[in-house]
């Protein structure tokens, strides 16, 4: 496309499907313990 | 729904439902300003009108085509179906603990949340006893999961240290009977740390936070020892030591608070880089506004500006080949959290607790000494799954300035303590967190939309 550049998979809504494993780190336990970001963790599904 | 900014002469599309991020012209920016669905085949009249005192007629038609076809394919305004999720996801096992070690510190800094170290409840160290009596509810709680984290936190967890070995030493004699897999991280301000501590924190575990905000004059003007000297000379040469024995892939941080007195915080950041720190993570104060330190509306613009400032500050060390991560620009555009993670924040009161030295529970580290949130004890066995349930509860639809927001999937419902310290209630968005948190995203998502564009070319 001329003026619109896609730049990632946007699959945001495949992972609901198969999500909620629950096996990822709980969030506020690695370095912020003030200021929650979740879209920083990991998947960890297959881990 | 769909989310756009101007930022550093770029212009940033997102689809917020789908996670799509795009990189548009002008023309797609304004034309956005101007249609929403549904689509008409061809582009109205008033729209063409409009911008063709600015764009050829024949750009105007060609941009709006491309927006139509995004919308047929889902791509742009995509929906939002993640509701019915959130509402079978309930209650869910505990598998994230943090164990509150020691409620006594050797420092007295100045904004801190746990009233320097007690957290309001009196200065007392966590008996063996309690420790792993929180172990076995953090098992008998846990469900399937199979990784439980334990994070040792304060106060200062080296004054209780010999009690935090033996509870892993507790925790690991466990793991066989159980299937369970233990993680371990621990916060320190590195004032008291000896070899030994530093062997077993890097043996034991798999992340260690280190609390230091940067420059000389910043640190110490609120990091003080108790005589109210400051504490930088030390902690930077013990987490000197500590980072350099520690395993090449094991995690650590330097984990900083930014105030009201250094808004300027890119510096900090890149004084720690240039002590050799390249693990980053520094977050703006929280406090009573009346507090000289604390952050206030007024200083948004200019914490905006900064974190634009830390952002090519960090893409100028990249561009020389050099590492550097900071907490919280990391975004996976692709591989991140699963949808259903992203409905509701931390897993506070829910998937994550608090215990303290006289074993009573605590949605997170923040509730300690609110005493209406208390979930139970470990001694009297009470544990109050209503208030489990509320916290389950407690996801982004849920909270009503949440559910209409671009940024629900990343911050996905904030921090509910600071939602109930500042706002009165953990459904209602901490507007100041908020509007960092936006910004910082915004700078975050562009940074990485910038690299795969590199990447790809």
């Amino acid at each position: 496309m001329k003026h619109i550049k896609t730049i990632n998979k946007a699959n945001l809504k495949k992972t609901a499907a198969k999500g909620g494993c629950g096996k990822c780190q709980a969030s506020c336990q690695s370095a912020c313990k003030t200021s929650c970001t979740v879209a920083n963790q990991k998947c960890e599904k297959d881990a | 729904m769909i989310h756009k900014y101007k930022l550093a002469g770029y212009n940033v599309l997102l689809d917020v439902n789908s996670g799509g991020v795009h990189i548009i012209d002008d023309l797609t920016y304004d034309i956005l300003d101007s249609v929403e669905p549904t689509f008409a085949e061809e582009c109205p009249a008033e729209v063409l009108a409009k911008l063709s005192r600015s764009y050829p007629a024949e750009d105007i038609k060609e941009c709006y085509e491309e927006i139509v076809s995004l919308y047929k394919d889902k791509i742009l305004y995509s929906e939002d179906d993640y509701e019915k999720y959130a509402l079978v996801a309930v209650a869910s096992p505990i598998k994230a603990m943090c164990l509150h070690i020691s409620h006594d510190c050797n420092l007295r800094c100045k904004y801190c949340f746990a009233s320097t170290g007690d957290f309001g409840v009196g200065r007392k160290l966590m008996d063996l006893e309690t420790a792993k009596r929180a172990i076995d509810f953090l098992i008998d709680k846990s469900g399937d999961r199979k990784f439980l984290e334990v994070d040792f936190f304060g106060g200062e967890p080296s004054m209780n240290f010999d009690v935090v070995m033996q509870t892993v030493e507790y925790a690991r004699s466990r793991e066989a009977e159980t299937g369970k897999t233990f993680r371990f991280t621990t916060t320190t301000n590195g004032i008291h740390l000896t070899d030994e501590m530093i062997d077993f924190i890097n043996k034991e575990m798999n992340n260690v936070v280190l609390s230091i905000d940067g420059r000389k004059e910043v640190n110490d003007r609120v990091r003080v020892r108790v005589d109210g000297s400051g504490s930088y000379d030390t902690i930077t040469k013990n987490f000197k030591r500590l980072v350099d024995k520690r395993p090449k892939d094991s995690d650590w941080y330097v984990r900083g608070t930014y105030t009201k007195y250094n808004l300027d915080f890119s510096n900090d950041v890149m004084h720690l880089y240039d002590l050799g720190f390249d693990q980053i993570s520094v977050e703006p104060v929280m406090a009573d506004p009346k507090e000289p330190y604390a952050i206030t509306e007024a200083d948004l613009p200019r914490i905006f500006k900064e974190y634009e400032v830390l952002s090519e500050k960090i893409a100028k060390i990249r561009s020389e080949g050099k590492f550097i991560n900071f907490f919280h620009f990391m975004l996976d555009l692709d591989q991140g959290p699963c949808a259903i993670k992203r409905l509701r924040g931390c897993g506070c009161g829910n998937e994550y607790c608090s215990v303290t030295p006289d074993g009573d529970i605590y949605p997170c580290h923040q509730f300690v000494g609110v005493e209406e949130y208390k979930m139970g004890n470990l001694y009297d066995g009470s544990f109050n799954l209503e208030m489990k349930d509320e916290f389950a509860k407690a996801h982004v639809y849920n909270k009503p300035e949440c559910k209409k927001c671009w940024a629900k999937f990343y911050c996905s419902g904030g921090c509910n303590a600071n939602n109930y310290i500042y706002q009165g209630d953990i459904h209602a968005a901490h507007k100041l967190s908020c509007q960092i948190q936006k910004k910082r995203l915004e700078v975050a998502i562009l940074m990485k939309a910038v690299q795969l564009l590199d990447d790809a070319e």
